[in-house]
């Protein structure tokens, strides 16, 4: 059993683990923070963008000038936004047979895998995660496709260049692997390789293996795996929520018993609590409204999005804040606020329970019919024409480097009115704001992440006590910003085995058994026999029968006839012919009376050795040993077939046969 | 007794002991026992069994029943025992032989009965009942009731074991006192046999083996040193005194926790005053060999004594310190502070140990935090505590708990890794530095107490409850800081903080969760009480936006947090308009506009808490002589009268008349009278000043308020009005004519002040009341006021509204008329039967 590991991002995996004969890929997540590194793309020519000095060498040279940009202090790559690939060179990834999804933020990175690798295999996921995510890769396309950019820069990839860059750039890894958007006919044909599964359904893989999806509590649809054999189980756990918001809670009780489990996307944040942060995102934004200026909040159009709406629904009223115009602007708004109101089996109890009155689950449905939310697919079009200040803008991407956000941090970026709250845990925000300085709008930090936190890991690894834990090496110590915080790492006996990037582990467990059926008719012949009370033995002669791993016993053939008829007999009716079977002993030789029995027989010069594992008895006139051990009797005689004979059947005496 | 509970009694007693009537409820029972109680507790003849004999025929026939409920035997004992009280009595049960078959081996002991635990507490309470007399004395040592009582030290009842542990003090000390004529001595042969029964006892389960027995002995001298004082206690301590420092010593005996407790009670025992004896050496051994957790409760109890040696007191503070120590040096430097204390009493490994183990590190430091607050509590505390280094301790813990500080040591890692997130701890710790506020010396701190304070504050980690409290912690120390802030770098230090402080309590206001929103302007009234007049708050306040946002919080959907933005505008107005010299220019806050706001929440307010909070922010105002001329005044106590005397909440109405009663004394005073009731009158005061004051009054309409309170089906509500028209009247008659009300004319103003007589009388019950004139009351005419003053009896109906609602319930004849009509309906069903 091996785990590939192919992403050093913990809550973006990529892994793919080798189990029995099948390969398995496990999530594929595509790291984006390497476009922190790119200049944002404006969807309105930016005068103060497109001024930006060129960035000059220490010893002057300008050959890099029309590359990258400076701005305040920081060095930006003025080019189409690049994605850090997962690994492609590790294995050959043609070979993988399927691939398992457990969110909708685990699959950015399908199209490269299933269109560029030479992939046949299927992907599994639920019907949420791939509506989703299908929105979340059509926004991402639509962003960056939307405005098109002359040039590509790649002279600063090579080596020698990159060294002489400023930091960040200069330590960016990887960067040969980094790789521009994918299209969207990529994506459609990377969704049509998906296969639909529901919660706890069983998945057969090639006989060997049985996958089944279980609810993670983190997303619509988002799912842990089991992957397991009928003697090993093996529990991969992303991106797992216990708090209650709006998916099917975590079905923790489906990981006990595990031999090894796979732990990957913890919190991001984990001195944040969320309930501390939402808190903090009301007031904030309340704080602002009240003094006339504008919200942007930068975000995912699908996810903790839903939650934020909810909480305001309740919080704007009691706030004096409905009257204030909540837009909600992405080329997919309107399919993931109506997508979350149609997934009800994925919802949690509560939301469920609303389908039957029948009420929509979210109440974002009621904040669309009052008026006070508003979505858009984009600035342009209806939206200028409604737009009112102050107001609250929801808005991708996160990253601050495409999508419409990167308008609304160029027009509401001068006034300290006006706060953008980051509520998506994805990027640092200091980074994400690097481009826009100097920036006169205020800026706060409530990352908001519902995964599972340490002391939550803590609770169900005792809980569910897998055998062995494997983690990313970075939950293995404290975070390095905080490296007196040792609460805040996986703390489970024996320690958990750690990962990165690029590393193939070979996971602590062996294969030790493997299932074999017994046909019927076989079963009706065998005649057990009491060996011990309670214990009873039958011998079995069949043939071995193995097809899409699966292995059964049947009934060997009756001794061949003749065949009846002139047909030519097909080959798959040539079974091996059985020999006649020599029946089974069992039992032990005493000694002292297989001595007697031997004087009685004539040999009258018998001698017996204790020996370390039984007794030696030696025939001295005949030359001949007998050596009794606790599970073997030797006759051991010159060329006396006769003499062997007798002595067998003597020792056969003391013994049973079946 | 009277006569007629004479006559019912002989009924009660045949239907207790009727096997057939259903058990009696207990209270019922226990309402009978303390008549007998107050009947038997100032005489000692023996009249009362001798009158009523259905009384000992009442215990006859339970002892006869084969099969008494254990409820009527229990009873039973228990009223043997009250009867058997005095001599007299105990003599005439003596000669009937009821007391043996109750208490004695021949009784209910070890019967099949004694199993239940309500019979055995039954008997330990008879028998203290009866033990006040020496034949009760001896009556216990001849029927070998003693070794019961020791046994049920033991009950598996706790009631019954700490009864029987009473009961031996009680015996204990009774014989003592009641048979040596001499002091005591040590010898034996000088104790009396009863007390020497007990000693013997005790001495005995002290010497034993058994865990429980040795507890059981404990127990009782703890509370023997808990209530006796008497010189011969000593007596008894040198005989135990080895033993019990034997117990601190060996760790095979599980003892120590009830050290503590009992070493208290003897240290607070006047008999023990002399500071040199050998009881304080082991006191302070104790307090080296309890461990922290039990020596706690001991420190703390030997640092509120007036009498105790001073280095006693000393060891008792390090002992207590000792954590707090600890957490300094796992937290600092090498050497940076020398720590708390200069040595420990005990092994500071011991505390280590707790500190570093997860499951002991709250619950010590929440009892050591808990003890210090205690102690900062005290008026006169006899030692110095060292408040800087106490303080930068309490800054430490606070620290560990949201995990800033980074700690270099290894325990101090553990220590951080057990407290991250502890909000037991943080709340404690937070009460504490709330109570150090008050201790001076601690400037230095300043900035770093208050960068914790704010980190606290700000935090979306913060609990709610944890929050609250770091705003009373805050706020304390805020007043302190105006205290201190003279010199320009410690003005602008301050200026800086409440500008911190505003800003996150702005954040805090517009939180959605209600709780902090409450607590926020909780904190911002608690402010405001305490630095209104500080120029450099006024300022700080007023150029930020948290007035604007207390105002809006008066919408707020929660009724709590508009109760208590309501408290908080009602507060802000003191700064913003209603003070004497406005600060700021530019005010922005309207008067007129909160006061109708104040005032349609009074009326409209679907919640009582908003409505009680406007109510009593006017009383606040009007009694600060806020609202302006007296026209003004008297306007406005007559809107709000209006609007709360129909108020559902009887907590608002009677806010209306605290409102009222204020108002009088105001207008009173104004006017020139004397406010006090009792002052001589000045010469000065004619009838024209009463005349205009009564004019002033029903303008007002004060008076239809007050006397339809007197009606008011909630009882405080009435009260309050009467105090306050029985106030008012000393101002218009002389006192000595409130006991002889006048008596009224036959004119049309008296049928009606008769006709209110008779409605008052009828007190709560009294229907609709109109006043509107509608019965020839005019409550707005000064002459039928004047009228009504001096001719309703005030007094009576102060005394009727004083009396009880039960009152006619709670007397012995009633009860025991209950208890028979209890058993008539059985009667009754009898006869159905048949």
């Amino acid at each position: 059993f091996f785990q590939y590991c192919l992403s050093g991002h913990p809550t973006l995996p990529c892994n793919v683990l080798k189990f029995k004969s099948t390969t398995i890929m496990l999530d594929c997540g595509l790291d984006m923070t390497s476009t922190l590194n790119f200049l944002p793309l404006p969807l309105v020519q930016s005068p103060r963008l497109s001024k930006l000095p060129g960035w000059v060498l220490k010893d002057g040279s300008t050959f890099l000038d029309k590359e990258l940009k400076e701005c305040s202090g920081h060095v930006f790559v003025d080019s189409v936004p690049e994605f850090c690939l997962p690994e492609t060179e590790l294995l050959d990834l043609s070979t993988v047979d399927v691939i398992l999804i457990s969110n909708y933020h685990c699959m950015m990175a399908l199209p490269y895998i299933t269109e560029y690798t030479g992939f046949t295999g299927t992907v599994y996921a639920t019907e949420p995660t791939v509506q989703i995510g299908r929105l979340l890769m059509e926004e991402l396309v639509n962003s960056i496709e939307r405005v098109p950019k002359a040039q590509s820069a790649s002279m600063w990839k090579n080596k020698e260049v990159q060294r002489l860059l400023p930091a960040p750039l200069k330590d960016a890894v990887e960067v040969s692997m980094w790789r521009k958007c994918y299209t969207m006919p990529e994506v459609n044909a990377a969704l049509s390789k998906i296969q639909l599964v529901g919660y706890s359904q069983k998945i057969e893989l090639f006989g060997a293996v049985q996958v089944t999806p279980l609810s993670s509590g983190y997303a619509l649809g988002s799912s842990n795996w089991i992957i397991q054999s009928h003697y090993e189980k093996v529990s991969y756990v992303s991106g797992s929520s216990l708090l209650t918001t709006h998916p099917q809670p975590m079905d923790q009780a489906s990981l006990k018993n595990s031999d090894v489990l796979i732990l990957t996307g913890l919190t991001q944040i984990p001195t944040a609590n969320p309930d501390g942060m939402v808190g903090e995102f009301c007031s904030n934004l309340a704080m602002t409204v009240r003094n006339g200026g504008n919200v942007l909040v930068p975000c995912y159009p699908s996810g903790v999005i839903y939650d934020l709406l909810e909480c305001l629904y309740q919080y704007i009223d009691s706030a004096g804040l409905s009257s204030v115009p909540f837009y909600f602007i992405s080329p997919v708004a309107n399919s993931s606020l109506e997508f979350s109101q149609i997934f009800a089996e994925w919802l949690c109890h509560n939301k469920q329970t609303k389908v039957y009155l029948p009420e929509p689950p979210f109440p974002h449905a009621e904040l669309i019919q009052t008026n006070k939310l508003k979505h858009y697919p984009s600035i342009h079009g209806d939206f200028s024409n409604d737009f009112k200040q102050p107001c609250v803008v929801f808005t991708g991407h996160p990253s601050l480097r495409f999508g419409d956000v990167v308008h609304f941090m160029e027009l509401w970026g001068k006034s300290s009115l006006n706060t953008v709250i980051f509520t998506e845990p994805d990027f640092s925000y200091l980074d994400a704001l690097a481009p826009y300085q100097p920036l006169a709008m205020k800026c706060v930090y409530c990352p908001i992440d519902t995964r599972l936190n340490f002391i939550q890991v803590s609770k169900l690894l005792k809980e569910v006590q897998p055998l062995h834990v494997v983690c990313p090496e970075q939950y293995t110590q404290p975070p390095p910003t905080q490296s007196h915080r040792t609460d805040l790492m996986v703390d489970c006996q024996p320690p958990a085995m750690s990962y990165r990037r690029a590393e193939v582990l070979s996971l602590p467990y062996k294969r030790r058994y493997e299932k074999i059926e017994i046909m019927p008719d076989l079963a009706d012949s065998l005649v057990p026999l009491e060996i011990k009370p309670g214990i009873s033995l039958a011998t079995v002669s069949a043939v071995l029968h193995t097809k899409d791993n699966k292995h059964v016993l049947q009934l060997p053939p009756k001794p061949s006839q003749p065949p009846a008829s002139k047909k030519r007999k097909r080959v798959s009716d040539d079974v091996p012919e059985c020999k006649s079977l020599k029946p089974l002993l069992s039992g032990s030789i005493p000694v002292e009376q297989f001595v007697q029995t031997l004087e009685k027989h004539g040999f009258s010069d018998v001698k017996v050795e204790d020996t370390a594992k039984g007794h030696i008895v030696l025939l001295q006139e005949a030359e001949t040993l007998i050596q009794l051990e606790e599970d073997s009797t030797h006759i051991i005689c010159d060329n006396d077939e006769p003499l062997r004979v007798k002595l067998r059947d003597l020792v056969l005496k003391f013994l049973q046969k079946f | 007794m009277t006569r007629e509970c004479a006559a019912l009694l002989p009924g009660v007693c045949a239907a207790l002991a009727d096997p057939r009537q259903p058990g009696l409820d207990d209270t019922c029972l226990e309402k009978l026992l303390d008549w007998f109680r107050s009947l038997t507790w100032f005489d000692p003849t023996v009249e009362l069994v001798q009158d009523n004999p259905c009384l000992t025929e009442l215990i006859t026939s339970v002892l006869a029943l084969p099969e008494p409920s254990p409820s009527i035997l229990s009873f039973t004992l228990q009223l043997a025992g009250i009867l058997a009280s005095s001599e007299n009595r105990f003599q005439h049960l003596q000669q009937e032989k009821l007391l043996g078959r109750l208490f004695g081996r021949a009784g209910p002991v070890g019967g099949a009965l004694w199993e239940d635990p309500s019979v055995r507490s039954g008997w330990v309470k008879g028998v203290h009942s009866m033990v006040h007399h020496l034949p009760a004395l001896h009556f216990l040592c001849s029927a070998g009731v003693m070794d019961v009582i020791f046994t049920l030290q033991g009950d598996p009842s706790l009631f019954v074991a700490s009864a029987a542990s009473q009961l031996l003090v009680h015996v204990l000390t009774f014989s003592v006192e009641s048979e040596t004529s001499k002091p005591l001595s040590t010898k034996d042969c000088d104790w009396p046999a009863c007390a020497q029964m007990i000693l013997k006892h005790i001495e005995e389960s002290l010497q034993s083996s058994c865990a429980s027995h040795i507890e059981h002995s404990l127990k009782l001298l703890t509370s023997l040193f808990g209530s006796c004082y008497a010189a011969w206690t000593e007596v008894l301590w040198l005989n135990i005194a080895k033993q019990i420092e034997s117990f601190l010593m060996e760790e095979t005996v599980q003892a120590q926790h009830m050290l503590a407790n009992l070493l208290l009670n003897v240290a607070r025992s006047p008999v023990f005053s002399d500071t040199e004896g050998s009881f304080w050496a082991l006191v302070t051994s104790a307090l080296e060999h309890l461990t922290p957790v039990q020596a706690g409760p001991l420190a703390v109890g030997l640092l509120r004594l007036c009498k105790c040696p001073q280095d006693v007191r000393i060891q008792a503070l390090t002992v207590l310190l000792q954590p707090m120590d600890c957490i300094l040096r796992a937290a600092s430097q090498p050497l940076e502070y020398a720590g708390l204390l200069d040595e420990s009493v005990t092994d500071p490994v011991t505390v280590e140990s707790l500190l570093s183990s997860k499951t002991s590190c709250a619950g010590l430091l929440c009892q050591t935090l808990a003890h210090l607050e205690k102690l900062l509590s005290l008026k006169h505390l006899r030692v110095d505590l060292p408040c800087v280094s106490l303080l930068r301790s309490l800054i430490t813990i606070l620290q560990f708990c949201n995990g800033f500080l980074t700690p270099t040591s290894p325990l101090g890692s553990t220590i951080s890794r057990n407290l991250i997130n502890c909000f037991r701890v943080q709340k404690s710790a937070l009460d504490v530095l709330a109570a150090l506020s008050e201790k001076k010396g601690c400037d230095t701190l300043i900035r770093s107490l208050f960068d914790v304070l704010l980190a606290y504050l700000e935090s979306p980690n913060t609990s709610p409850t944890v929050l609250k409290k770091a705003f009373q912690a805050t706020s304390k120390w805020l007043a302190c800081l105006q205290e201190l802030s003279c010199s320009n770098s410690q003005c602008q230090q301050t200026e800086k903080i409440l500008e911190d402080v505003f800003l996150v309590l702005q954040k805090r206001l517009c939180s959605p969760c209600w709780e902090v929103r409450d607590s926020s302007l909780e904190f911002l009234t608690a402010m405001i009480k305490c630095l209104r007049d500080q120029d450099g708050f006024r300022q700080s306040l007023l150029s930020s936006e948290v007035p604007r946002l207390a105002e809006n919080l008066l919408e707020d959907p929660e009724s709590y947090v508009r109760a208590s933005a309501v408290t908080a505008v009602g507060h802000l107005a003191f700064i913003t308009y209603l003070a004497a010299e406005s600060p700021v220019a530019g005010n922005q806050y309207n008067k007129e506009n909160t006061v109708a706001k104040l005032q349609e929440i009074l009326s409209t307010d679907s919640e009582g808490f908003p409505r009680r909070a406007v109510i009593s922010i006017f009383t606040k105002w009007l009694r600060e002589g806020c609202t302006g001329q007296l026209e003004d005044t008297e306007q406005f106590v007559s809107r709000v009268i209006q609007t709360v005397e129909h108020d559902l909440d009887w907590e608002v109405r009677l806010g209306g008349l605290e409102l009222v009663e204020v108002f009088c004394s105001k207008t009173i005073c104004q006017l020139g009278l004397s406010e006090c009731p009792y002052a001589p009158e000045s010469s000065a005061v004619t009838s024209s000043t009463q005349q205009n004051l009564l004019q002033v009054f029903c303008r007002a309409k004060l008076f239809g308020f007050l006397f339809q309170s007197l009606c008011d089906c909630d009882k405080p509500v009435g009260q309050r009005a009467c105090d306050v028209l029985i106030g008012l009247r000393g101002n218009f008659y002389p006192i000595s004519t409130l006991e002889n009300p006048q008596e009224i004319e036959d004119s049309p103003a008296g049928c009606g002040i008769a006709w209110l007589q008779r409605t008052l009388r009828q007190g709560s019950l009294a229907q609709n009341f109109p006043t509107d004139g509608g019965n020839g009351v005019d409550f707005q005419d000064p002459e039928s006021m004047m009228v009504a003053l001096g001719a309703i009896d005030l007094l009576e109906l102060h005394d009727e509204l004083n009396k009880s609602s039960d009152h006619v319930e709670e007397s012995p004849q009633s009860l025991l008329q209950d208890i028979l009509a209890t058993v008539g309906t059985i009667e009754e069903n009898e006869v159905d039967c048949y």
